[in-house]
């Protein structure tokens, strides 16, 4: 009998290394149950669940509510746009109308970092955080960590680089935490302007070129051009960032060992990545949306008995 | 209380080898037949009946494992939740005659859980209940074993401990106070 050290998960870094090691260890045992040809367990019955989606998402949404309906929870669907909230009510109006439905858990996704915190002092229920602003992603860092152990074999010692937009990403900060965690070295790479200040107090190695990283790593974890955020100039154009960070087979080629590529989608198909990489054996990209859906089984699971 | 002896090594493998003549004697050449241990510790009594099975002359003898635990009734009645084992179930069950194995047949809620589960494999022709220790009198739903191999009075503080020599060095079966667990 084994139990998380908290109550919530908002964020990887208020995880301990056994709390990843124990929603690992859960998560195999997951992705049995959704191999098998009934996919679906009654685990979670008496359990209702509100996925809040402050902030549009595909993926994450859909293997939330996948996980939720293979553990047979109840699942409610919230998502901003044609809600109340754009006649002005609260978050935590909106949280406690929809608890006093009686709901025991709320996944959320919001714009604005540490809203799943801000959430978790003040509402009576489990809260999972799907990605607040800029802050952590942590599910998707686990599901990450999670593939990287599955393709291979142990985290420990392995030399993870993630590439791109740092300075924005969500997925880039969980990834460094549960990375540590999991003891694996970390390396950021992108260009100075997507990097944050004081990057390597993460502890962290830092590198701004691409080939550097991949000569280093054993796997590269290849984050979005968030395209959005060009207008504000944080490098000229996309077909410059392509020609500097864009992974192609030959300079995946040119690293004098085999790498892992790893991209947390959507992909920009030409830009961060090229098809031929991103369709090749070397790329683990659909094991980890399969796997997403076993660590969030997992971690509902987990948390659901609090 | 001082752990009881119930079944020393020589009585426990008299049972065993009724168990896998009964076995025989209603499945034959187990064809159509397959044998399902139940996580945790119903895994040791299935992976040694296989064997015995095998030194008959039994050579076609699907075995599989099955985790109960996300299929439990006891979910949020706990404390912390329990760490699920190892299912692997490598075939369908589909059309097959089912045999689960357990050490220990106590409440019966294991056995109901393992009811609901299997049927993710498929939907088995008829399912059957082997188990090496059945309490008596303390079942808690109406669930009896196909197939026994000792029955014990036991009080709910005791617990039914079996050892494998592949694991603990000998065979035996105990009962002891539940504390000294």
């Amino acid at each position: 009998m084994s139990q998380l050290s908290t109550d919530h998960l908002l964020g990887i870094k208020d995880l301990t290394p056994e709390d990843i090691q124990l929603i690992f260890k859960t998560a195999d045992q997951f992705k049995e149950v959704i191999n098998r040809p009934i996919k679906k367990v009654p685990s979670l019955r008496d359990i209702t669940i509100a996925n809040l989606f402050f902030e549009n998402s595909t993926r994450t949404k859909l293997s939330f509510e996948l996980a939720e309906k293979r553990l047979s929870a109840d699942v409610l669907n919230f998502s901003a746009s044609g809600s109340s909230l754009s006649k002005g009510e609260t978050l935590i109006d909106t949280a406690n109308n929809i608890l006093a439905m009686k709901v025991d858990m709320i996944v959320m996704r919001h714009p604005n970092p540490g809203a799943a915190e801000f959430l978790s002092r003040r509402v009576k229920a489990t809260i999972i955080n799907a990605g607040d602003g800029t802050h952590e992603h942590p599910t998707q860092a686990l599901l990450d960590a999670f593939s990287i152990r599955e393709r291979l074999g142990d985290l420990s010692g392995k030399k993870v680089a993630v590439v791109g937009d740092i300075l924005h990403s969500r997925v880039a900060l969980s990834n460094v935490f549960c990375l540590q965690k999991a003891g694996a070295e970390v390396m950021l790479c992108g260009p100075r302007t997507l990097m944050p200040l004081h990057a390597e107090s993460l502890g962290v190695k830092v590198s701004y070129r691409l080939e550097e990283a991949l000569e280093w790593c054993d796997v590269a974890n290849m984050l979005r051009v968030q395209k959005e955020r060009m207008d504000k100039g944080y490098f000229p154009s996309i077909r410059e960032y392509a020609m500097q960070y864009g992974l192609t087979m030959k300079k995946l080629k040119a690293a004098s060992r085999d790498i892992v590529i790893m991209h947390p989608g959507p992909i920009n198909r030409g830009v961060e990545i090229t098809s031929e990489v991103a369709d090749s054996d070397y790329s683990i990209i659909l094991n980890q949306v399969e796997n997403g859906v076993a660590i969030r089984m997992a971690v509902l699971y987990l948390l659901a008995n609090t | 209380m001082r752990k009881k002896i119930i079944l020393d090594e020589e009585r426990m493998h008299i049972v065993l080898e009724r168990l896998c003549f009964q076995l025989v004697e209603q499945h034959g050449d187990f064809t159509n037949s397959v044998l399902i241990g139940l996580q945790p510790r119903g895994a040791a009594l299935a992976e040694r009946l296989v064997k015995m099975l095998r030194s008959k002359g039994v050579s076609h003898l699907p075995l599989g494992l099955l985790d109960i635990t996300f299929f439990r009734d006891d979910f949020r009645r706990r404390d912390a939740p329990l760490q699920p084992n190892q299912t692997k179930i490598d075939f369908l069950v589909e059309g097959k005659r089912v045999i689960f194995i357990d050490d220990v047949l106590y409440t019966g809620r294991s056995v109901r859980a393992a009811l609901d589960a299997i049927h993710s494999f498929g939907r088995p022709a008829d399912i059957e209940l082997l188990t090496l220790i059945e309490r008596r009198f303390s079942r808690k739903l109406p669930i009896y074993p196909n197939y026994c191999g000792h029955s014990v009075d036991s009080i709910d503080s005791e617990r039914v401990l079996v050892e494998w020599k592949e694991v603990h060095g000998k065979d035996q079966i105990s009962i002891i106070p539940h504390e000294s667990t």
